[in-house]
């Protein structure tokens, strides 16, 4: 069995045309500055070469440990910079701080906004939301095909270990090069896609060494109030094309505030804790030796996720610091038809962001009533159930205890291989996911 | 009493080191800080033009509570939303009759507004600033205070001399916002006074609340850094890390202006756009002090070889709400002048209303601009980007106690 939604996709990029008009445009020598073969000849980006760091900073209270730090906030810089460059040259949809937000009152502070603009001009697309891990597919869009104007500039480990910024640096595309990129309907001033190798067009699913580069942009950006979060398939990724996104948003989110339980302390010194109190489950990953025993073990704990087709969300932060891994079912109950009429209503896709906190309301209606209550009566409906989230759990905690997942600092097989459906349920053996062994039809929900 | 003028002392001196004093005496305006936290929530400043104006000596006010300048005119009401908005912890502006000490009642707007500590997000004093209320017939005001503000930035000793006859001043103190975000002109529009006040508060006295509150705020917030124990004037124990978004374009020189859209569109003249916030660079660059600028209209940075016709160009992009880069000729506070490659755009709040204009300015052919790479038309742009980050996030009311 199948199962799929119908959503307006979100458009990222001024290229992404409805899927329809996509194949008569690409022309051979497009002209339009993409990131293809066509274009990308005698192409410059800015390039911000990071330092590997050995030691997780996260405890910056140790001063001048090996922190040699001229740039400091130097990516914060660059990123603003470009940004606002974008934003006054009109590359946007709209004007992000022209969207009305507000602090919902509440225990939490929920953080609410009005964004009319966001979904407007875009069809409603069938969306299969049953397989957390599909083979990249190069007819659909994905990010070789925006402009060169959208992307930003390069950000990649640097090649000796020290901090490098190059205003004008071509684009090798043997190189693998990471960019980042604007979004173009951006939720917040500052909103970014971070997009690993990009030339690789690898599929959204997660690895050790994209992770990391996630967690070292967070760590070189240093600010807590630039996130970066991460949408699984199934979980609200609308493009299947491996990105990140972040933005700026001076405001302590919700979930940040929850209070936590340690589970355990594993290798290395990671702390995993619970989330309590908060409306959708979920874990908490904190500390570690290095930045990389913290990004690995949260990577192990992605990819244990993703191969047992459980879709989740990731938000990096406090700059690297805290990452919080949410395993959801919203798209599958919206599918199945098991979401209440009431939140189906609001249109709102709860993806990482909204699980934070941050909810982003279409309607002017839910932007006047938004209330505490309604935030946590949807963010309900996200959470996998308390017997379910165990079971996950276990999943998580055996697979990172078998330690090994991957093959260390080895670029993964390229090849996607999801296990199927039916194998996940074979292994998990849930109740919840019963309702959906053996049904043929598929099940689509307009929205 | 030695041991509560000590715990005084404290209070103060604790959270803003010794120097705040002086730089709050150079404050010309009437205000007084309370604090909350010692039993009758005494007064534990009281600036020189409110001594003037009251009448009284400092040792006779500091340690008391404001409502001894109160009297049997002054309207319950009044006192009664100023209670209110101490017990929610929020900003009030009303209108308040007073008495000096030698009994003598006077019409003051009083505008008080909530200091917060960012480390807890807890109360730790309250602002208070009388403007004192010239004597006009209600509803007179708006217009006047429009003509009042084409005199630039010489309209507040204007409106200062015609208070000084009737000076006035009030209990209570008030409150400011770090960068004092929300506009004093959305405030004044907001709250309907629809009292029988046979004096009201035109928007020019609003304004000069507003920004009076500002200043004090800046002050305030500036030694608190000397301490470490932080304050502003928002609820939110986020202050401090937004403002560290601002440090990131304290960097550059930079300063913020309150802007009304209301009153470009109906005057044909511009009003005024006083300075909320400057950069430290701002400082170094012009060599002016904080309390010299904030408040002031840019135009104190033109002299005499300045072009009228990039000034227009300014103008005019204010007026069409867009932004704009021009080369201007600036000066000094010692009158050397230089080539400001001068960026402005408009800065709008978490209603996505514009309410601000940010200012970047960059001294044509200065060297040091460039140790990172990072070429200085891209800094000034982060710098707005900033901006508008922190402008958006103080405006979005973290934590309001108002539903």
């Amino acid at each position: 069995m199948m199962l799929r939604i119908k959503r307006v996709p979100t458009v990222v990029s001024n290229y992404q045309k409805d899927e329809a008009e996509e194949g008569a445009r690409r022309v051979e020598g497009c002209g339009r500055n993409c990131l293809n073969q066509c274009c990308i000849p005698g192409a410059k980006l800015p390039l911000y070469a990071f330092k590997k760091r050995n030691v997780n900073n996260g405890d910056t209270g140790v001063p001048g440990h090996d922190k040699r730090e001229p740039p400091v906030a130097f990516l914060d810089s660059l990123l603003l910079g470009e940004w606002e460059d974008r934003m006054q040259r009109g590359l946007f949809r709209y004007d992000v701080t022209a969207c009305e937000t507000k602090v919902i009152p509440g225990q939490y502070g929920f953080i609410a906004q009005l964004n009319e603009g966001r979904h407007l001009k875009k069809r409603p697309t069938e969306f299969r939301v049953d397989k957390v891990l599909q083979p990249f597919d190069s007819s659909k869009f994905n990010f070789t095909k925006v402009g060169q104007e959208e992307v930003l500039f390069r950000f990649e480990a640097s090649e000796d270990g020290e901090v490098h910024f190059f205003p004008s640096a071509p684009i090798d595309v043997e190189n693998s090069p990471s960019v980042v990129a604007i979004n173009v309907s951006p939720i917040e001033y500052g909103h970014v896609l971070l997009i690993p190798r990009i030339f690789e067009r690898l599929p959204q699913r997660i690895d050790r060494e994209s992770f990391l580069l996630a967690l070292h942009m967070a760590a070189e950006a240093g600010s807590p109030y630039f996130r970066l979060g991460y949408n699984s398939l199934g979980a609200f990724a609308t493009i299947n094309h491996l990105h990140f996104q972040a933005y700026y948003l001076a405001v302590t989110f919700p979930i940040e505030k929850a209070p936590t339980k340690k589970i355990s302390t594993l290798n290395a010194e990671v702390k995993v804790s619970e989330l309590l109190n908060y409306p959708v489950r979920g874990l908490v990953f904190e500390g570690g030796n290095t930045l990389e025993d913290l990004s690995y073990t949260v990577s192990d704990a992605c990819i244990c996720l993703q191969e047992n087709n459980v879709p989740y969300n990731v938000l990096i932060s406090d700059c690297g610091k805290r990452i919080f891994l949410l395993p959801q079912c919203y798209a599958e109950k919206q599918a199945l038809g098991e979401v209440s009429a009431e939140v189906l209503d609001t249109q709102v896709n709860p993806a990482v962001w909204e699980i934070s906190g941050h909810m982003v309301l279409k309607r002017k209606k839910d932007y006047d009533e938004a209330s505490d209550e309604n935030a946590w009566k949807l963010l309900a409906e996200v959470s996998l159930s308390e017997e379910r989230f165990q079971e996950v759990n276990a999943l998580i905690f055996e697979h990172i205890a078998s330690g090994n997942n991957e093959n260390e600092n080895l670029p993964e097989d390229p090849e996607v291989k999801p296990r199927s459906h039916e194998e996940v349920d074979a292994t998990i053996n849930k109740s919840s996911h019963a309702a959906m062994v053996g049904e043929t039809q598929e099940c689509i929900v307009l929205q | 009493m030695e041991s509560e003028l000590g715990l005084i002392e404290q209070s103060f001196i604790s959270r803003y080191s010794l120097w705040v004093q002086e730089a709050l005496g150079e404050l010309p305006d009437s205000f007084t800080i309370t604090d909350p936290w010692i039993s009758g929530h005494p007064i534990v400043f009281a600036s020189k033009e409110f001594l003037k104006m009251s009448g009284y000596s400092k040792n006779e006010v500091v340690g008391r509570n404001g409502r001894v300048f109160q009297g049997p005119g002054t309207c319950r009401r009044s006192v009664m939303e100023v209670r209110e908005a101490i017990r929610d912890e929020r900003a009030v502006q009303v209108n308040l009759l007073n008495y000096r000490k030698d009994g003598t009642p006077f019409w003051m707007l009083f505008h008080m507004c909530p200091v917060f500590g960012k480390e807890d997000g807890r109360v730790v004093h309250f602002v208070g600033v009388q403007v004192p209320i010239s004597r006009k017939p209600r509803r007179a005001g708006g217009r006047n205070g429009v003509g009042l503000c084409e005199e630039g930035s010489r309209m507040s000793e204007i409106v200062y001399g015609s208070c000084r006859k009737e000076v006035c001043f009030d209990s209570l103190v008030d409150l400011g916002r770090v960068l004092s975000l929300e506009s004093a002109l959305d405030d004044a529009d907001s709250r309907g006074f629809n009292i029988e006040e046979s004096c009201e508060a035109s928007d020019v006295e609003k304004t000069r609340a507003a920004t009076a509150i500002d200043n004090i705020l800046s002050v305030l917030t500036h030694y608190s850094e000397l301490t470490g124990r932080l304050v502003c004037g928002k609820r939110c124990n986020l202050c401090g890390k937004v403002s560290s978004f601002l440090k990131i374009a304290d960097d550059c020189t930079f300063c913020l202006l309150r802007y009304d859209c209301v009153a470009f569109r109906t005057d044909s003249h511009l009003p005024d756009m006083p300075i909320v916030y400057a950069s430290d660079a701002f400082f170094k660059l012009t060599g002016y002090a904080r309390h010299e600028v904030l408040g002031c209209n840019c135009r104190f940075l033109s002299g005499a070889d300045t072009d009228p016709s990039m000034i227009y160009r300014i103008k005019e992009s204010i007026q069409n709400e867009t932004a704009c880069t021009v080369r201007i000729l600036n000066y000094r506070k010692d009158k050397s002048s230089f080539w400001n490659l001068l960026h402005i755009s408009p800065i709008r709040n978490a209603s996505g209303k514009i309410a601000y204009f940010v200012g970047v300015q960059m001294e044509e052919g200065c060297k040091n601009q460039v140790e990172n790479g990072l070429s200085p038309e891209m800094r000034q742009l982060s710098a707005v980007g900033a901006v508008r980050i922190a402008v958006r996030s103080l405006t979005m009311g973290a934590g309001s106690s108002k539903s």
